[in-house]
């Protein structure tokens, strides 16, 4: 949390080349306020015709929780499309290291901080196996995240043979995902972060000013505030309204706030960027292609654990019955959020405006009682005009020389 | 490795410029059964441009491999000052000063100016040890705004992404790259190929401006024109031999051409044969 005071910039400082209509047609940040233009019509849509059921701080809640596990896995998507990879054991490696904490915990009798470093372990191992074909083989990882595809699906089988589910009785285990902050923490937590970052920002901009680099004009560092103050402000009041801020919300936006840290802030994020940026470049700035690639392969299966453990601490279970649609979700939750597929180009943030999305869509239908084919239909459409978007958003940007 | 040369023991004791800041002495090298470099000699000094040129499959990108540590040479040696240097990979060319700018650039067309000068080799504050070390933005930007003042390059703003640059600009990025690792040989790679023509002038006078801070900077280039109008002297590379060296000031464009084809000389007939003699040194 103190790097947030730390001589940086954040996304916007960096375009400092004057603030013109054309630049900003220009920036990737257009093909992202398309995306919240769509959650916004969208949101207003469900809105009228669940009769106010939509914005109301029960189901805004609900629908928080339901996006904590698609929101974790999809930030693992992020980190491995950003080097211009894929990854599509997240999904699967989820439900494996959900089972072995499940596993340790119901029939070993593992206190739940173990059983959950269990389970993080095995998201590792998953990982490093990934990132060794991939990153030492050179093999391509849609094949060898294909492979391991199948084959966890039928590890997690074999770790809850010969039931195809387990109950959760650990009591600490079962309320991570349900349980909610208590007021002081609710209001406090956020209230820290957020002063933190306007500290952080205003420090970045006098330093800049001292030193005679160019600084946005202040209106736009004002604005910026402003609209981080309002977001946060009402996104606590809303959770307060109900029963307070989810305890899985937290975990997933403090795990998006880390990663933005590390891919903006340090050298190694800077050198995913890199890889998926140009890799004969970065290996020719000495980086090691190999290292990173296999650090981002770890990082997201250990996300995907994350997003496992939280499933079944909601479900009170874990199960073999993969579902398949947790991988293509996350998947499309990292694109819709303007990550590119051909790496390089994208933002942890990005999980936010996708996870909101993608929730919208399936909790708006479910409250309007659509069925399964209306739904998958709506929430396809929906991703591929949002993708259509931000491509062309995007050609405009490369365009622009 | 071992016999890797201390070059800031060297520095000491400055050169005059009599001595040659990159000495190439009897560079061979084949590829199975092609000789594609054989007993190639050349220098440059301070303050001076030399254009290496030469037909395709001359051994001109054999010979800038060999230099920058990408390949090895079969038999020579290469000295800066007049120091031995033993190249044998990149790392090593750049320990001893000697900076390559290829045709592609190297450089994340997503990062912007700043992250791309500093890339691999990226300035940290420590606020805990090891564990969090975020980038000192602040230093590197200053230090990226002094090098792009000090080769007079003007970008509308250094923290855009590369892509939306123009050809020449991104060259005097990659350049300045090479600048804020100490360089004091740059070889541009067709530093002008993939630019229009003010790109090209832009790239030019930078050219000249490295001239004047004093650095020795070799160009390979198919383009005599560009070629003629910034270097100093000329090398010709013809199948693998150096065929001549020529003073700018004192030679023709028509000249260059007819040592780049072998058509002044009559050398291909004499090549059949005795496939070892010497190749014929020029008159200069």
């Amino acid at each position: 949390m103190k790097s947030l005071i730390t001589p940086a910039q954040s996304p916007e400082t960096v375009s400092t080349g004057g603030v013109s209509l054309r630049s900003f047609l220009r920036s990737s940040s257009f093909g992202q306020l398309s995306v919240l233009l769509a959650l916004i019509v969208i949101s207003l849509f469900f809105q009228i015709t669940s009769q106010g059921l939509f914005l109301g701080p029960r189901n805004l809640t609900n629908l928080v929780l339901q996006v904590t596990t698609i929101g974790t896995l999809g930030l693992g998507a992020v980190l491995v499309l950003l080097i211009g990879e894929i990854d599509l054991t997240l999904g699967v490696a989820s439900y494996t290291c959900a089972s072995v904490g499940a596993l340790l915990s119901v029939q070993y009798g593992w206190p739940a901080v173990p059983a959950i470093l269990a389970a993080l372990a095995t998201g590792a191992i998953i990982g490093l196996i990934n990132g060794f074909f991939v990153a030492v083989l050179r093999v391509p990882s849609f094949i060898v995240t294909l492979a391991g595809l199948l084959a966890y699906q039928g590890v997690v089988i074999h770790i809850l043979f010969p039931q195809t589910s387990l109950i959760i009785n650990d009591p600490t285990l079962a309320n991570i995902a349900t349980n909610y902050l208590p007021l002081s923490l609710g209001l406090g937590l956020p209230m820290v972060v957020v002063v933190l970052y306007v500290v952080g920002v205003i420090v970045t901009r006098i330093r800049r000013e001292r030193k005679g680099l160019v600084v946005p004009p202040a209106w736009v560092t004002g604005l910026r505030i402003g609209a981080i103050v309002v977001v946060v402000i009402g996104a606590v009041a809303i959770f307060e309204a109900y029963l307070g801020v989810p305890q899985s919300a937290v975990i997933l936006l403090g795990l998006i706030l880390l990663f933005w840290l590390i891919l903006r802030f340090t050298s190694f994020g800077r050198h995913v960027y890199a890889v998926g940026g140009n890799v004969e470049a970065a290996r020719r700035a000495g980086i090691s292609v190999t290292r990173v690639r296999i650090l981002v392969f770890v990082l997201a299966s250990m996300l995907a654990s994350i997003g496992g453990v939280l499933q079944a601490s909601r479900l009170d279970s874990a199960t073999s019955e993969v579902d398949q649609t947790l991988l293509l979700n996350a998947i499309a939750v990292a694109v819709v959020g303007g990550v590119s597929l051909f790496g390089g180009i994208g933002s942890a943030w990005a999980v936010v405006l996708g996870a909101l999305l993608i929730g919208s869509l399936s909790n708006g239908l479910s409250l309007l009682n659509q069925n399964p084919d209306v739904t998958y239909f709506v929430e396809g459409a929906v991703l591929l005009v949002a993708v259509t978007i931000n491509a062309l958003a995007r050609r405009r940007v490369s365009n622009g020389v | 490795m071992a016999e890797t040369s201390d070059i800031s023991s060297t520095e000491a004791a400055r050169s005059p410029s009599t001595v040659p800041v990159l000495q190439v002495k009897g560079i061979s090298k084949a590829y199975g059964a092609v000789q594609a470099l054989q007993n190639v000699d050349f220098d440059v000094y301070r303050g001076e441009v030399v254009g290496l040129v030469g037909d395709n499959g001359a051994g001109k990108s054999t010979l800038v491999k060999i230099i920058s540590g990408v390949t090895i040479a079969d038999t020579g040696e290469i000295d800066i000052e007049g120091v031995k240097v033993n190249i044998t990979i990149p790392k090593d060319a750049t320990r001893a000063g000697i900076e390559t700018v290829y045709q592609d650039l190297a450089l994340c067309d997503n990062l912007d100016v700043v992250s791309n000068l500093f890339l691999g080799r990226e300035e940290n504050t420590t606020i805990v040890p090891y564990l969090v070390q975020p980038l000192n933005e602040l230093d590197m930007e200053i230090r990226a705004s002094e090098v792009f003042r000090q080769l007079d390059v003007k970008l509308p703003s250094l923290r855009v992404p590369v892509a939306s640059l123009s050809g020449g600009q991104r060259q005097s990025i990659a350049v300045a790259k090479t600048i804020l690792r100490n360089a004091r040989v740059l070889l541009l790679d067709e530093p002008t190929a993939a630019l229009g023509v003010a790109q090209t002038r832009q790239v030019l006078a930078l050219i000249r401006r490295l001239r004047t801070q004093g650095l020795a900077v070799v160009i390979i280039s198919h383009n005599l024109a560009d070629v003629f109008e910034v270097v100093d002297r000329v090398v010709v590379l013809r199948l693998g031999r150096r065929v001549a060296v020529f003073d700018i000031a004192a030679t023709s464009q028509n000249q260059v051409v007819a040592a780049i084809t072998g058509a002044e000389f009559g050398e291909l007939s004499r090549q059949e044969g005795t496939s070892n003699h010497k190749a014929p040194e020029d008159e200069l």
